[in-house]
């Protein structure tokens, strides 16, 4: 293993912001794993901290397949993470809406800029992904079609849905959109949560990359748990599910239940009198893909997406 | 008459409420209107608010078609002295034109654009951020140039800035309107978290005379009195960024000509006394945008000159 430091700033008061990365194996530049760009992504710096210790001894016993490097990048933001802030601690900005970058830019274009250099040109990339409405998901592959995008390879993760969609303009200032434009295969893997890392999907993402690693043959001589042949599906053909009225949510169905078209899927009750002022229904058969989880909703919130194709 | 654009109801016992006073006299069915308060930190266009539609009551005979002034597309996050939508990760400039099914926040964004379109000016007014203090200037992305500068020159304002068609500025509530024949104007003036009434006075007086210029204004305003605004167009910019993290202090003043080599400013450091960056101009030109917030880190942005 391979730790070197790919950028490093001094700080007006605090010890230098440093964003390391690990290396596993020489040669072709075939793998590039991100965690947290964000400081509240425990969960995905997790995942990467136990891949670095899973390569640490496949390298060891010679695992890594010959010609083949990874590297991995468990943090892109610890400064935020230490002090409990999602976004740059100074300036509210999100690193990964800054890429590609630019290295004499803002202090944020400075650190996606140094970052996309790190793992520009690999044939592979994985960015562990948080979405910007909170709840939790079916683990699972999301994709921008942005015409290079590699749909197939994405079931090689042997999760049960590859989900694709259609950039907007926000968009094309994120690591996987820019990534793809790049060259690089590139694929978020949404683990289901962020801030818990004891939730039984951590261990489903871990394998699921693990699996992803060897399919590609990046590892050798390592017996993966056996996966789903990956549903691939389209965001817009999710039916989003709304809060009809704001008040306090009690979610009834999680992702990966089946619900029936009528069935109450939640309840919104009152948040001073106790009683349900809003039965949340499923207008359709389907599967929950993701769920509002927590317990205040806004009217209009979309609290359940749900799978009925 | 108060209306309300949007209405969503809050987990507790409040209502979200997105308002515009609409004023109408006359015959005209022309229609202009004033938004502002899409970031939470950016005040300037409150004070523009209240003084155009206290001058509009006190001269309404004036007035000839409809005036609509949208003072807090975000009223959450300027009571709350918050930047974005409290509890949503999403620039809310940078989620129009919105989305019916998506978040409260996309929906309430939807339908603030398909309010606005089909007005005849609007004028989206922002005073950068609190790192940043801008001269009064319009700025332009430079698909919309031709279009639009001949309405920015009217505004009393002192700089209009033609920029470059970045794809992610595409989700701005301006291009989403001016890319549906709406012409929409965003001003840029004054600092984060404050109010400078003359700047606010001044483009009051440039509203008037545009609103003159469209037929909605009858009292015609001494074009003399109209500041002719510097234009710049391709890469007449220069950027000056931080190459030390410390703080910044500055004898500069914002919109003043500085000389190539001139000191804007240095980066320093409170704890050895030592200097860790003297800043100079790298050209010579017109100083619009100066760094308010003493607190700088490598890269970030301290000053803007456009060159002479």
């Amino acid at each position: 293993m391979k730790k070197e430091i790919i950028f490093n700033m001094k700080s007006p008061y605090r010890d230098d912001f440093r964003i390391h990365a690990f290396s596993f194996g020489k040669g072709a530049k075939s793998l590039a794993i991100v965690g947290a760009m964000r400081g509240d992504e425990i969960q995905q710096q997790y995942i990467c901290s136990q891949l670095i210790k899973t390569l640490t001894t496949m390298e060891e016993e010679n695992k890594i397949s010959p010609d083949c490097k990874i590297t991995v990048i468990p943090s892109a933001n610890p400064f935020s993470m230490n002090i409990g802030k999602r976004f740059w601690a100074l300036d509210g900005t999100d690193i990964n809406r800054m890429f590609p970058g630019y290295d004499l830019g803002e202090t944020t274009q400075r650190i996606a800029a140094s970052l996309f250099k790190a793992i520009e040109g690999y044939e592979y990339g994985i960015q562990l992904a948080s979405f910007y409405m909170p709840g939790d998901f079916i683990p699972h592959v999301r994709m921008l079609q942005t015409g290079y995008e590699a749909i197939e390879e994405a079931r090689l993760f042997g999760l049960p849905y590859v989900c694709i969609r259609q950039p907007i303009p926000f968009d094309t200032t994120m690591l996987n959109y820019n990534w793809q434009l790049w060259g690089t295969k590139a694929f978020s893997v949404y683990g289901g949560q962020t801030n818990n890392i004891e939730d039984q999907s951590t261990n489903l993402t871990i394998d699921s990359i693990l699996r992803f690693m060897k399919k590609i043959r990046v590892i050798q001589n390592f017996k993966q748990k056996p996966g789903f042949h990956a549903m691939i599906m389209a965001e817009e053909k999710l039916i989003t599910v709304k809060a009809d009225k704001g008040g306090i949510f009690y979610r009834l169905k999680s992702p990966n239940d089946n619900v029936r078209a009528g069935e109450i899927i939640g309840n919104i009750i009152h948040p001073y009198e106790g009683n349900i002022i809003s039965n949340i229904i499923s207008p359709e058969d389907g599967i929950v893909f993701f769920g509002h989880n927590k317990p205040l909703v806004l009217q209009g919130s979309p609290l359940f997406k749900i799978i009925v194709d | 008459m108060i209306k309300t654009v949007v209405s969503s109801a809050l987990p507790i016992d409040e209502k979200l409420r997105i308002k515009k006073n609409v004023i109408t006299n006359g015959n005209s069915k022309k229609r202009i209107c004033i938004v502002t308060g899409t970031h939470g930190d950016e005040l300037e266009g409150q004070y523009v608010c209240f003084e155009i539609i206290k001058r509009i009551q006190e001269n309404i005979t004036m007035l000839d078609g409809t005036i609509e002034v949208y003072p807090a597309l975000n009223p959450l996050g300027i009571d709350s002295i918050t930047r974005g939508i409290p509890n949503f990760d999403l620039d809310m400039n940078r989620i129009f034109p919105g989305n019916p099914d998506g978040s409260m926040a996309e929906a309430a964004a939807y339908a603030i654009c398909e309010d606005l379109k089909g007005a005849d000016m609007v004028i989206d007014i922002h005073s950068s951020n609190i790192f940043l203090r801008e001269i009064p200037q319009v700025r332009i992305n430079v698909d919309d140039a031709d279009k639009l500068i001949p309405f920015a020159k009217m505004l009393n304002i002192n700089f209009i800035w033609v920029h470059d068609a970045a794809t992610v500025l595409r989700a701005t509530l301006a291009h989403s309107l001016n890319s549906n024949n709406t012409p929409t104007l965003v001003v840029e003036m004054g600092v984060g978290m404050r109010i400078n009434h003359k700047m606010g006075n001044n483009l009051v007086d440039g509203i008037l005379n545009l609103m003159n210029n469209i037929g909605i204004w009858k009292d015609k305003i001494d074009a003399k009195l109209i500041a002719e605004p510097t234009v710049s167009r391709g890469d007449e910019v220069i950027f000056l960024n931080a190459a030390a993290s410390g703080i910044f202090i500055t004898e500069a003043r914002n919109h003043t000509i500085v000389e190539k080599g001139e000191e804007i400013g240095k980066i320093v450091d409170p704890l050895t006394g030592k200097v860790c960056q003297h800043i100079f101009a790298t050209q010579k030109g017109l100083l619009f945008t100066i760094r308010a917030y003493p607190v700088v880190y490598e890269g970030s942005l301290v000053a803007r000159i456009h060159r002479l």
